[in-house]
């Protein structure tokens, strides 16, 4: 046989597969992955740092940049950590609000990934561009309740900024009517298409002990047979309340993970419908005082994100400003077991294989 | 819901099987000497009724007097969780490395290396994450101060 060399390519850091900023030194021995390596950093702005500077309320502004296509649920996690660091309790109503704004942003965001991924296939921007219609919705909810389409600043220490206008709940319930059906629209592209089936099927496997070691979260760690959703398994706010299904995976194979992220996106419509049934009358927000001085201590308050398990670690020194902050980034951490994954399989199926973890550079960077 | 376990039961009990961590109870945690950190993680991981099989996350803070990382670990099996904590002083922050007992740990040892200066001995491959080699110092520690601006592109074409 003949003997070749290996070859390093450099992919990325600017290429359209990375989705953002990410490169991989891949290493191959003719068409062959032997080695990868994910090098980061090209978008490092240092919210660690700059948040030491700004006060628990300001810092808000900062976690809408982390994962900035789910700022509503990088908010919620926050929020959560820094009441449970002061005790704050939150009015009723607004925990549904909250909710329903996750619960929305995690649909836009599994629309994102499946449109981007099926993009990586190669269907070039088509399905993209139809999820992209059902995103442009839920984009209007979020403007009606806040006045932005990104980077929401919607939440507050102790509530959400503002209630919700009269023609929110029409307009939401509009929306969950058809999104059931466009669901099935997208879930057609992938069962019946035999180049996607092809193309995902027993490519980057994640074993289940693998996963688990390498604390991957969310659906790249159900998608390898995981039944571990924070929303069950470490209830918070008033997930308790809601009936819904954690969907799992097989195999952990790029074409379970997608999977997950369908049947996820179902079964946020199911409690979304629950929510606006149960959502009660009342105050959106607790007295907070405007300077607020949680006590001395520390925290870590977490979410179930689309990306994954999201948490923050915040100490406090009893003044207005975090004295550390640390973001546990679901993002950064799904792509540990990345080299695992792809090692023995061709370029094409590494690109494969990174759509299905869903990455977002803005968090994996922070 | 995920139950806290109690630290000061997991204090006794690794007391009993390894004196030489001299671990502490503290506020929401285990502190112990991180001479004896791989013991003790071994201990937590490989005990049948603890089966710490999840890293959820590392960080480290820098307290001034000391540079403290904070372990967040939880059992999927189980559905409890723990926090353990080990100290070094800022002139020669050495840790050992937990990389060998949950993969999760590597990218989260080399963000706390590259921000803090922390070194955790025995990380296969310990190099700055984030930030490039030869930036200045270790921003997240306290007494670190932002380089001397460079001028800007305008001013070098005034």
């Amino acid at each position: 046989m003949l003997k070749t060399e290996p070859v390093v390519i450099n992919f990325g850091p600017q290429h359209p597969s990375t989705h953002g900023v990410f490169r991989m030194r891949v290493t191959f021995d003719g068409e062959v992955i032997t080695d990868l390596e994910p090098v980061v950093g090209y978008l490092h702005r240092g919210i660690e740092k700059l948040a030491e500077g700004r006060t628990y309320t300001q810092n808000i502004v900062l976690t809408d940049r982390l994962d900035y296509v789910a700022s509503m649920t990088n908010n919620f996690a926050y929020v959560l950590a820094v009441e449970k660091l002061a005790g704050i309790e939150v009015p009723e109503r607004a925990e549904y609000l909250r909710v329903i704004m996750a619960e929305l942003m995690r649909i836009a965001s599994h629309v994102i990934a499946v449109g981007t991924f099926l993009n990586d296939l190669g269907a070039f921007f088509t399905p993209l561009l139809y999820m992209f219609r059902e995103r442009e919705k839920i984009l209007d909810l979020f403007e009606m309740v806040c006045g932005q389409r990104m980077t929401f600043n919607y939440f507050r220490i102790g509530g959400v900024a503002m209630d919700i206008p009269e023609e929110f709940i029409p307009a939401l319930r509009k929306f969950l009517r058809e999104m059931p059906h466009y669901i099935d629209e997208y879930d057609q592209l992938l069962k019946e298409n035999e180049i996607v089936l092809a193309r995902t099927k027993g490519i980057g496997i994640l074993p289940k002990d693998l996963a688990i070691n390498s604390s991957a979260s969310g659906p790249v760690l159900r998608g390898s047979g995981v039944k571990w959703d924070l929303r069950k398994n470490d209830p918070y706010s008033v997930y308790p309340r809601f009936d819904f299904e954690i969907p799992v995976g097989v195999v952990g194979d790029a074409y379970d993970r997608y999977r997950v992220r369908i049947e996820e996106m179902r079964q946020s419509v199911r409690i979304l419908e629950q929510a606006i049934e149960q959502l009660p009358e009342g105050e959106v927000r607790a007295k907070v005082p405007r300077v607020f001085r949680p006590p001395k201590g520390e925290a870590y308050g977490h979410v179930e994100g689309p990306k994954g398990e999201l948490g923050f670690y915040l100490v406090s020194d009893g003044s207005n400003k975090p004295y550390r902050f640390h973001i546990r980034r679901p993002s950064l951490l799904n792509l540990t077991a990345l080299r695992d994954m792809v090692v023995g399989l061709k370029l094409a199926d590494a690109i494969v294989t990174l759509g299905s973890i869903d990455i977002c550079l803005g968090e994996v960077d922070a | 819901m995920t139950q806290a376990l109690s630290g000061e039961e997991l204090v006794q009990r690794i007391e009993d099987v390894l004196p030489q961590a001299a671990p502490e109870f503290t506020t929401d945690g285990v502190l112990v000497r991180k001479e004896a950190l791989p013991e003790v993680m071994c201990f937590l991981k490989e005990t049948p009724g603890l089966d710490f099989d999840y890293l959820v996350s590392i960080t480290g803070v820098d307290y001034q007097d000391y540079l403290e990382v904070v372990y967040h670990l939880v059992s999927l099996q189980h559905n409890h969780s723990l926090v353990v904590k080990t100290r070094c002083d800022r002139e020669s922050p050495v840790i050992p490395s937990v990389v060998s007992l949950w993969r999760g740990a590597d990218f989260q040892e080399r963000e706390i290396y590259d921000l803090l200066g922390i070194k955790f001995e025995g990380h296969p491959d310990l190099r700055r994450l984030l930030l490039w080699e030869g930036f200045p110092g270790h921003p997240l520690r306290k007494d670190w101060s932002p380089p001397e601006e460079a001028p800007t592109s305008s001013e070098e074409n005034n």
